[in-house]
């Protein structure tokens, strides 16, 4: 490997540590609220709403929400960290820690973002973990469903990132989440089949994303889904090329990071 | 070789600001090398683009003959940098936020706490190595700034005002360091202060910036003897009897609380000042610079006034 390589490497895993050890320290903010809020959908929606609805497109109410619940989770904790933790850096400064260093942008990125996918990541567990108190999950995709989800995570840590390039104030890093991110998950499938609506918001539901990526995760969970699940990698990979070139660009440019 | 050369470098800000005009500037390997200038001269400005921080609108920057622009890496990686305003997360512990940066700069993890260890004790700072940077005194932040910028031992060291509002004593301390740096260790040293008396005793080479544009460049000794003139304050037991503006060469200005303040033109000695005012039957007690003689040549040439 080169020297220049070796460096690389050795800055992408200390940024990593550094990310890891920041939603560590403060996990009491970070990983508790997203599993107190999973346990609250599945006891109100799963176990009282859903023990009414019984079924979801044949497949028990409680099973059919439980892979949105985990994406949920994974989507805005993946979004969270990377948008709150880049902002951070920003106001306090040490962004310039990086910058003055010999680091390249595109470390820089995937430092940030592996450190989203890690938060997303333990915060899906966890809620699998808590959902196994209300149903059983036994993945007909394994591998499907890890690759959905660990994709997903990309796709909105670096959305978080481009989001903390562009915020100047912490209501920057909220707006988004709050009036963007929000609605799209919750109408992205989580608690209903899309094939349930009118056929005019069908056809609206299907712009949305993040519809693809819980259907996607819960093809390889249930092995059933609202679309084939080579529509749910075409987007999310789509994304992944548009989100990271954007990133790659802000970041060379200096946006947001230099004046 | 130098350690830094700078070449027609301008930075405008918002398309109207010209922050740097075009400004030239060489930095020899191994010098301790003061950068001067008011308020908003553009002295941050300079020192963000060496250090990437800011884009350049238009000229070149090397490091030890590194392209900053097309041979990034290999420029960067010889550059630390001590910045004006703290700038560490002061959630990360001190031991963290320097191995941190060890890591940016392809410090392997063994060799950056090894590195840490040598560092921080030198900097009084091992017993804090736990601490989060929030926990520090004023004093303590600003060692861990330099610990930082000196852990993955840069051959240009940048200094960005990095005594402003320490105490005296951790003042001195950080001089004799920053001195055992240049000396022992090879490291060139720029530094940009608004204590002129810190550039005086510690650079040798200096260039003074205004309005964007270098407007002086030399050695510190040469340009020290191109000051026109030394005031001096004199405490008296007796004053003259007569109370007069001019004492010879020398102009005399009689303060509220009884001293006396004296300019010394250039070419003439404390010598004859002192011969002058006893025979005009003045009896001095004791005497001081009003101001050292770099800070009233930097007033000069950017035209404010001295008095």
């Amino acid at each position: 490997m080169s020297h220049h390589l070796l460096n690389e490497r050795v800055a992408f895993q200390t940024l990593v540590r550094k990310e890891v050890r920041r939603f560590m320290r403060i996990w009491i903010q970070t990983l508790v609220p997203p599993v107190i809020n999973a346990l609250l959908y599945l006891l109100i929606f799963g176990g009282l709403i859903g023990t009414r609805i019984r079924e979801m497109d044949g497949i028990p109410y409680m099973d059919f929400i439980v892979p949105g619940i985990i994406m949920m989770g994974v989507i805005t904790n993946s979004y969270g960290n990377v948008s709150s933790s880049f902002f951070g850096a920003k106001m306090q400064k040490y962004i310039e820690e990086l910058l003055v260093s010999p680091v390249s942008n595109i470390t820089i990125v995937a430092g940030f973002i592996i450190g989203g996918v890690a938060r997303g990541l333990a915060v899906g567990l966890l809620v699998a973990l808590v959902s196994l108190l209300f149903t059983q999950i036994n993945p007909v995709h394994p591998i499907i469903t890890v690759l959905v989800m660990v994709l997903t995570s990309i796709t909105f840590s670096l959305a978080g990132l481009i989001n903390g390039i562009f915020a100047e104030k912490f209501d920057d890093i909220s707006i988004v989440p709050n009036f963007i991110l929000a609605p799209l998950t919750y109408l992205g499938g989580i608690f209903y089949s899309v094939s349930l609506l009118p056929p005019v918001w069908e056809v609206i539901s299907r712009l949305n994303p993040v519809l693809y990526m819980i259907n996607g995760f819960r093809y390889g969970i249930l092995g059933a889904s609202d679309m084939p699940i080579w529509q749910s990698f075409s987007v999310i990979a789509f994304f992944i090329c548009l989100l990271g070139f954007i990133a790659m660009r802000l970041l060379n440019r200096g946006i947001g990071v230099k004046q | 070789m130098n350690a830094l050369s700078i070449r027609q470098l301008t930075k405008t800000y918002d398309h109207s600001v010209h922050a740097l005009r075009g400004i030239d500037l060489d930095v020899a390997s191994g010098d301790f090398f003061a950068l001067l200038g008011p308020n908003g001269a553009g002295k941050s400005t300079a020192i963000g683009i060496i250090c990437s921080l800011l884009n350049p609108t238009s000229g070149e920057v090397q490091v030890f003959d590194h392209n900053l622009a097309t041979e990034r890496e290999a420029a960067k990686s010889l550059i630390g940098l001590v910045p004006q305003e703290f700038n560490f997360n002061a959630f990360e512990t001190v031991l963290n936020v320097v191995t941190n940066v060890a890591g940016y700069n392809g410090m392997g993890w063994k060799d950056a706490n090894k590195r840490a260890e040598y560092i921080l004790k030198r900097l009084d700072l091992w017993e804090k190595k736990d601490t989060p940077g929030r926990q520090l005194s004023g004093g303590m932040k600003r060692r861990l700034m330099i610990a930082r910028a000196l852990i993955h031992q840069p051959k240009l060291l940048i200094l960005d005002e990095p005594t402003a509002g320490v105490d005296i004593e951790i003042r001195r301390s950080m001089w004799e360091y920053l001195t055992q740096i240049n000396e022992q260790e090879d490291t060139t040293i720029i530094l940009t202060t608004h204590y002129l008396e810190e550039a005086e005793a510690l650079c040798r080479n200096v260039a003074i910036i205004d309005g964007g544009e270098i407007v002086e460049r030399g050695k510190v000794a040469e340009l020290l003897s191109r000051a026109t003139m030394e005031t001096y304050v004199l405490d008296l037991i007796e004053g003259p009897a007569s109370r007069s503006s001019q004492l010879g060469p020398f102009a005399l200005r009689y303060r509220d609380d009884g001293s006396l303040e004296v300019d010394i033109p250039q070419g003439h000695t404390l010598n004859e000042l002192l011969k002058a005012l006893t025979e005009a039957g003045v009896q001095v007690s004791s005497m001081r610079n009003k101001s050292n003689r770099l800070e009233q040549l930097f007033l000069q040439l950017v035209d404010r006034d001295a008095s």
